[in-house]
């Protein structure tokens, strides 16, 4: 027996009254885990029962304590007839199961039950005593550590990056099992957060099991998501990126280390920055033993594109699906295709739509299309053909190209075959240390439309049976096709991406994700990362000058693990050419990701190119989109902002095959238009780059919805964005044109206060870009709207404008009007508000540690009789920014604040209801620093952003030595920060946020005079999206929270409607994520997500359900300003009680 | 378009204090946003009506999923679904309870009773308090009483644990039924009638002797809020100070003296001094009845104040007249009576 778990059962409070003659309770607990059943003593008459009982033990195997969860549950004892239950607990008790987290969990926990909610409160303590038997690791995987958070934890340090993780499980959903419905809602509702927590338990123990069989200790970024495909089953699968991590000792956070290794990070690559210049031009060939040589990355390119084998990504394994890729490079005739024949493509991307790609492959694909955009698309779509006569074509080039290129691959091979494991370089991670990340593509995206079909699980019996009759069957053993279908849907999905990801001349995806949308039986199954090119200097030596040795280490074992595996190759090229890679580290840092990682002369796309605006080396695109986080190193002017695209489609209702078609034809075009919109609101921000771009596709009965949010900077490495010009179609109208040079007016006007708003003075740069290929800074860039616009307007436009370039939009039609008006309706947020979806806010690093996680929900009929594309986009707008207004206005005492993470997220519930579920936290930050920074000189503020981001993101992005490096800034900024708050803000200003818990604050409002407070024992427990908490310190690491809940009701109206019923629950999910954080001795949950929020109502029964997953990590965080007033004296333990004194309000 | 569901949940709980305001008031949503907007939200802030009346009707949620705590305020600090910092859970809790004056005026005394609430109409229309804050503060009233009711110990440190408040004086009537209602009366306000219940049970209820109570007495088992039975019955014996008229001439000659020459009306009071001292002496040995009980604020006045208003006396003249007149005593019950007494009576002495 390898482990042994014992259970508590200590006291129970403010039960519900369950005898209506005595207004009183009697109740008992029974403790189940596994087949086992421990019942206490009934405790009579009372609704605060003390039942502390005997230690309830098991005996289990490790496997088993990973994948069940521990199940309490309260009932009344009724004498006469049966018992009734009160309510229910679920434990993971995962976080018991690996030494450095918590050892043991106790504390009160909300009794929740999925009709009636939160009924009061017990006591439990669990704990676990582990064997250590090495050898039964082979069926559990007890000791792998899981963090949500898509960075290298704070206290950790990161030895071995393995690569990616996946998995998935399928079951039935017992809601479609009992149709009948003898069940009642109550026992339904139970099966199915049982099954999901089992589901989750087993799918986290395979995924260990995977990180263990590569050697790996952790799994970082960990998403696990669930597919709801109703009557074909339950799907659970997760994404995550193995590690070997290293826990940072506690003692070297308290040492006055060397200063910021992250400076001179910074500074040595500047030193060396002189030298390269000698080798600044002609793309010759990589030299060895040339310290600097020119573009490695073309190299990449050009090999990959002459001949696939250069470029092994794939491992031997998968061989087939390399060979007709070669199709698909620019270079190659099929691209060569030309515009107009737009109509041509599209039907193109239809025939090959409706083909069955597996014919023969058995499975329940009748369809199987995907769409493609990248990077280069978007470059497409912003027009930079350089004058090519090819412009508008680009984008369904692209599509048609990666159509071609997947077909082949799909010929090339079954998808059984590629669909292997560690083939894919991919990263869940979303932030890298400094200098890692050595070029960004772009983002590569693939998007496949499936038809669901039940999956069959003929062993799965024994549904009314014992507990664990719920044991989820293994594939391998009993039907090896069903998870393999869905294994199958996404290893084509990866694999395209990792094409794509080829095609820019990258070798990884980082910040990877999938997700999916389902209506009826339609599923569309999306993936998208952003293409890079990893450093690969730390693979030659691993030795670096003293800080950065010990920050960087671990690179180099990341990729020798992975070549000594054959598992992924990330440098085919890296035994001749070691001096080539080592320019790469030679590239600024705050501009080397900005580098093209693909070959000039043979781009994959049409893109204007440049000479770098930061360090004139190298060429860098006009624009740059990515789904990851802004970059440490990333040099950065002015401020970021959210920028969103919103469309919907309108979609003809239909049936299985004739609805994927249909939604297939759609994709293109919404992507495209997509895009079109993020291209246009970013250049009307005057911002010239994305992070952290999301793109949603929510597929409804009748109409599809795009939402894409990012967060747009100014990075000063690309060059300035051109203006957007508007032009008219209808010359001789004399009104018309005053209108449209009314419009033209009002863009440019709010291009300008966007400018000023955003703090957008980039330094003027003399005109001396000698040796560009491209002879203006700005380039002209023309956007073609549609497919109505033929090619000869082309001529009409082009270079006709001279020197004065800008982004054109046509407006042909009321439909462009509109589209052009829309750019216009985005307010930007009230002042003393920014917002972004990225982990920080390019530009603010003062934050205080004033911090409010919200969750807001919104249900909205779209629209009315005979809906237009254009009326649902115009409700869809206005619909995602009034919920943007009431955010602000809501938050409006927190001001001046900052709202990150903010994550939207759009489903289509019903015909015409959309409804919109928004993540986010508001941070505070002070406004008297960040006004110093405004103040700054002009000429300063390029250098200023730098450093401003170097301390504004200690202590969120500094992956594996935080200890280190922000302990010795801390206290200068303590200093400062407290100066600030001392000299700028009026104390009134902070006693009246009196909701707001700044630690400045809460020292000197922790007099406890209140005598409310007196008696109270419950601990604050912070929560945030983010992956750090301002102004604390991550101390320890307690464990995953994985949590998924089930809410019904009978009695809507009574419940306060939908409104009533959905604001409940979600405040119950908060109180039950926050107790159980508490009662593994946790103060905050951070990366914290809400994956799922499922929501149905049926007024007319006057019912509602709702489901909601959630997931975050544990963790103890100690302030920054209590962390000084320790003893400088390593203490382990230091830290725990300060932490847990300082936030249980007493 | 129309939002059907709308919510806004912050891990820690939005308070607004100007909403929680209306709603304590008994404003409807559509009432409070129009109060809202009177209050220049809209230009202040930038926003619409729609996220205004979207703001509002989160708040009234939350304070509607707040009111059952509020109803038992040590549950609100153990509570796990709202996560509120300690000094809003205060603010929270003080607000809920807070009365209106006018309104603890009307109810003063009268029994906490369904009949009682129902006249709650009348009472709105006299006072302007909301008939929804009314009742809120009725049913505030007697949940207060019911809680307290059972328990034993101090009063006014009953209420404090469980409601953290002083609700004692009302708490205090309600329990003796005092008369506050007559016409004579009128001109005492809440605070004045609150001050002489915390002058009563400061001096008389059985807490206050600063000694912990005998549990073999019978009153340690009598809730706080009625005054002490023994204490009461050993009143009576006061009376023998009017009965007995050589004590009664004693008690003169020696208050006179005292006086003489220091009060401007020492001739009204040597007149008076025989009526004087039998109303303040049969107050107290009236305390034993319920229905006695009922008059003791009338009998102050009527027999005490206004015969000393209508000789003008000055509160200067009152006070040391009450000081030598108890002083002119020693005995250890007397004092007891006498301080309470004399408390209550310069509180209410003025127009």
């Amino acid at each position: 027996m390898p482990g042994k778990l014992k259970v508590k059962i200590v006291a129970g409070r403010h039960l519900p009254v369950m005898d209506r003659a005595s207004d009183l309770t009697d109740a008992f607990v029974e403790v189940k885990f596994g087949n086992t059943t421990f019942k206490t003593d009934v405790y009579p008459k009372s609704l605060n029962p003390q039942w502390n009982s005997e230690w309830f033990k098991f005996e289990v195997d490790d496997e088993e304590l990973q994948d069940e969860p521990l199940q309490i549950t309260v009932l009344d004892h009724d004498t006469y007839s049966a018992n009734d239950a009160i309510g229910k607990v679920y434990i993971d008790i995962d976080p018991l199961l690996y030494s450095e987290a918590a050892t043991v969990i106790s504390g009160w926990f909300p009794i929740y039950d999925t009709i009636h909610g939160i009924r009061g409160e017990i006591n439990v303590v669990v704990k676990v005593d582990l064997f250590n038997d090495l050898n039964r690791f082979r069926q559990s995987s007890c000791g792998v550590k899981f963090f949500c958070t898509t960075s290298i934890p704070k206290c950790y340090r990161a030895v071995i990056i393995h690569g990616f993780v996946e998995e998935l499980v399928v079951n039935e959903d017992p809601e479609y099992q009992w149709i009948d419905r003898i069940r009642t809602p109550r026992a339904s509702n139970e099966a199915r957060q049982r099954l999901i927590s089992l589901m989750s338990g087993e799918l986290q123990r395979k995924i260990g099991l995977k990180v263990l069989e590569m050697r790996g200790n952790a799994v970082v970024g960990y998403l696990q998501c669930f597919d709801l495909e109703g009557e074909s089953g339950l799907v659970v699968r997760a994404i995550g990126t193995a590690c070997t991590l290293d826990k940072l000792s506690n003692t070297s956070a308290f040492l006055p280390a060397c200063n910021s290794p992250s400076k001179e990070m910074k500074e040595i690559p500047f030193n060396e920055d002189p030298n390269p210049n000698t080798y600044s031009s002609g793309p010759s060939t990589p030299l060895k033993n040339q310290t600097y040589s020119f573009s490695p990355s073309k190299s990449y390119s050009r090999q990959s594109s002459s001949s696939d084998t250069d470029l092994s990504l794939t491992p031997k394994t998968a061989p087939s699906p390399q060979r007709p890729r070669i199709f698909l490079f620019p270079s190659s005739p099929t691209l060569s295709c030309d515009s107009p024949h737009l109509k041509k493509s599209c039907l193109l991307l239809l025939g090959s739509s409706i083909k069955p790609l597996h014919s023969s492959h058995v499975s329940p694909v009748v369809l199987r299309k995907s769409v493609s955009f990248t990077e280069e698309l978007l470059l497409a779509a912003s027009g930079m053909g350089s004058g090519s006569a090819g412009k508008e074509g680009g984008p369904f080039k692209t599509l048609l190209r990666q159509q071609t290129q997947s077909a082949l691959e799909q010929r090339g091979g079954s998808p059984h075959r590629f669909c292997r494991r560690r083939e894919f370089p991919f990263f869940t991670l979303t932030t890298f240390p400094p200098g890692f990340l050595v070029h960004v593509g772009g983002v590569v995206s693939a998007r496949s439309v499936k038809l669901l079909d039940r999956i069959h699980n003929p062993a799965f019996v024994g549904i009314m049976g014992n507990t664990r009759s719920y044991k989820l069957l293994d594939w391998n053993s009993f039907n090896s096709d069903e998870p393999e279908t869905r294994d199958a849907w996404w290893a084509e999905i990866r694999q395209e991406i990792k094409s794509h990801a080829k095609a820019l001349g990258c070798h990884a995806v980082v910040g990877y994700s999938e997700s999916t949308s389902i209506c009826e039986e339609v599923c569309i199954l999306s993936a998208s990362g952003t293409a890079a090119v990893l450093n690969p200097r730390f693979l030659q030596d691993g030795t670096m000058e003293g800080c950065l040795e010990q920050r960087l280490s671990w690179q180099p074992g990341f990729f020798s693990i992975g070549s000594e595996k054959g598992e992924v190759d990330f440098f085919p090229q890296s035994q001749d050419s070691s001096s080539l890679l080592g320019i790469e580290e030679a590239s600024p840092p705050g501009c080397g990701f900005c580098h093209i990682p693909y070959d000039e002369l043979n781009m994959p796309f049409p893109a204007h190119l440049t000479y770098c605006y930061n360090c004139r080396k190298q060429k860098v695109p006009d624009v740059l989109f990515t789904t990851i986080d802004l970059p440490v190193e990333a040099i950065v002017i002015g401020k970021g902002c959210l920028i969103q695209a919103r469309l919907c489609r309108l979609k003809k209702k239909a049936q299985a095959e004739a609805n994927a078609t249909s939604i297939s034809n759609l994709l293109p075009f919404m992507e495209y238009e997509v895009h079109t919109q993020l291209m246009n609101k970013l250049k009307l921000r005057g911002m010239n780059a994305l992070f952290g771009l999301r793109i949603q596709i929510t597929v409804g009965e009748n109409m599809l919805m795009g939402l894409a949010s990012a967060t747009g900077v100014y990075l000063a490495a690309l060059p300035t964005p051109g203006g957007i010009q508007i032009a008219g179609k209808t010359p001789n109208d004399a009104t018309y044109d005053q209108h449209i040079s009314h419009m033209q007016k009002k863009i440019n006007d709010t291009i300008a206060k966007n400018k000023e708003l955003y703090e957008i003075n980039p330094p003027e740069l003399p005109e001396e870009i000698i040796g560009s290929p491209i002879p203006e800074p700005r380039q002209r860039s023309r956007l073609l709207r549609s497919q109505s616009e033929s090619s000869d307007e082309v001529t009409e436009l082009d270079l006709s404008h001279g020197k004065k370039d800008a982004f054109v939009l046509e407006i042909d039609d009321t439909d462009a009007m509109e589209d052009v008006h829309s750019l216009l309706t985005d307010v930007p947020p009230p002042s003393g508000f920014y917002s972004c979806n990225t982990e920080i806010m390019p530009g603010i690093n003062n934050w205080t540690p004033e911090i409010q996680m919200f969750t807001a929900v919104r249900v909205s009929r779209l629209s009315t009789i005979n809906p237009t594309n254009q009326t649902l986009n115009k409700n869809f707008n206005d619909l995602c920014e009034n919920l943007l207004k009431s955010l602000y206005f809501k938050l409006r005492s927190m001001v001046p604040c900052c709202l990150c993470h903010v994550n939207f997220t759009v489903a289509l519930p019903e015909d015409e209801l959309v409804q919109i579920a928004v993540t986010a936290v508001a941070i505070t930050y002070d406004k008297n620093q960040a006004l110093q920074a405004n103040k700054a000189p002009t000429e300063k503020s390029q250098q200023r952003a730098s450093t401003d981001n170097e301390e504004q993101l200690q202590f969120p992005l500094e992956l594996c030595s935080d200890p280190l490096s922000s302990q010795p800034f801390s206290p200068a900024k303590e200093v400062l920060e407290g100066a600030s708050s001392h000299t700028g803000i009026p104390a009134a200003q902070r006693a009246t946020s009196l909701e707001k818990a700044s630690p400045l604050a809460e020292g000197y409002l922790r007099h406890r005079s209140v005598p409310s407070c007196t008696n109270s024992t419950v601990s604050v427990v912070k929560m945030t999206p983010l992956s750090f908490l301002p102004g604390a310190k991550i101390t320890k690491y307690l464990g995953i929270i994985n949590m998924f809940f089930i809410r019904e009701t009978t009695s809507l109206r009574e419940e306060g409607g939908v409104s009533g019923f959905l604001h409940a629950f979600i405040a119950e999910v908060f109180a039950m994520v926050r107790a159980h954080v508490a009662a593994l001795g946790g103060n905050a949950v951070v990366s914290y997500i809400m994956k799922q929020c499922v929501f149905m109502e049926n007024p007319n029964k006057n019912q509602a359900q709702c489901l909601i997953n959630v997931s975050g990590d544990a963790v103890i965080f100690v302030r920054e300003s209590e962390l000084e007033m320790l003893p400088v004296q390593p203490s382990t333990a230091a830290p725990q009680p300060t932490s847990s004194a300082g936030d249980v309000t007493t | 378009m129309s939002s059907d569901l709308d919510v806004f949940v912050g891990n820690t709980t939005l308070i607004d204090e100007e909403v929680y305001r209306l709603w304590l008031d008994g404003h409807s949503v559509a009432e409070a946003v129009a109060r809202r907007l009177r209050g220049g939200v809209l230009e202040r802030e930038g926003t619409s009506v729609a996220v205004l009346q979207s703001d509002t009707r989160d708040h009234y949620r939350t304070f509607q999923m707040l009111e059952r705590l509020l109803h038992a305020p040590p549950r609100l600090l153990q509570q796990l679904l709202f996560q509120i910092p300690p000094e809003r859970q205060a603010l929270l809790v003080q607000r809920y309870y807070a009365f209106d004056e006018a309104l603890a005026r009307e109810l003063l005394g009268k029994k906490l009773s369904k009949g009682t609430k129902k006249e709650l109409d009348e009472v709105s229309a006299r006072t302007g308090v909301g008939i929804r804050s009314c009742r809120r503060q009725f049913d505030n009233f007697k949940r207060v009483f019911k809680a307290v009711e059972e328990l034993r110990g101090p009063l006014a440190e009953n209420i404090q644990q469980l409601f953290l408040l002083d609700y004692a004086a009302i708490v205090f009537f309600a329990n003796s039924r005092f008369e506050t209602g007559k016409r004579r009366l009128q001109f005492l306000s809440f605070a004045d009638f609150a001050a002489c219940a915390q002058s009563m049970m400061g001096h008389w209820s059985q807490g206050a002797l600063g000694e912990p109570p005998d549990p073999r007495a019978p009153e340690a088992a009598e809730p706080d809020g009625d005054l002490p039975k023994s204490f009461l019955q050993d009143l009576k014996e006061l009376k023998v100070l009017v009965a007995d008229k050589d004590l009664l001439d004693q008690h003169k000659s020696l208050v006179c003296s005292a006086l003489r020459g220091k009060i401007s009306v020492y001739n009204e009071l040597e007149a008076n001094f025989k009526a004087l001292s039998r109303a303040l002496v049969n107050v107290g040995g009236k305390l034993t009845h319920a229905r006695d009980v009922r008059d003791f604020f009338v009998d102050l006045v009527e027999k005490v104040i206004e015969p000393c208003r209508s000789d003008k006396w000055s509160p200067g003249d009152l006070r040391l007249f009450l000081t030598h007149y108890t002083a002119a005593r020693h005995q250890a019950l007397w004092e007891r009576y006498m301080a309470a007494i004399t408390a209550c009576l310069l509180r209410m002495y003025h127009d």
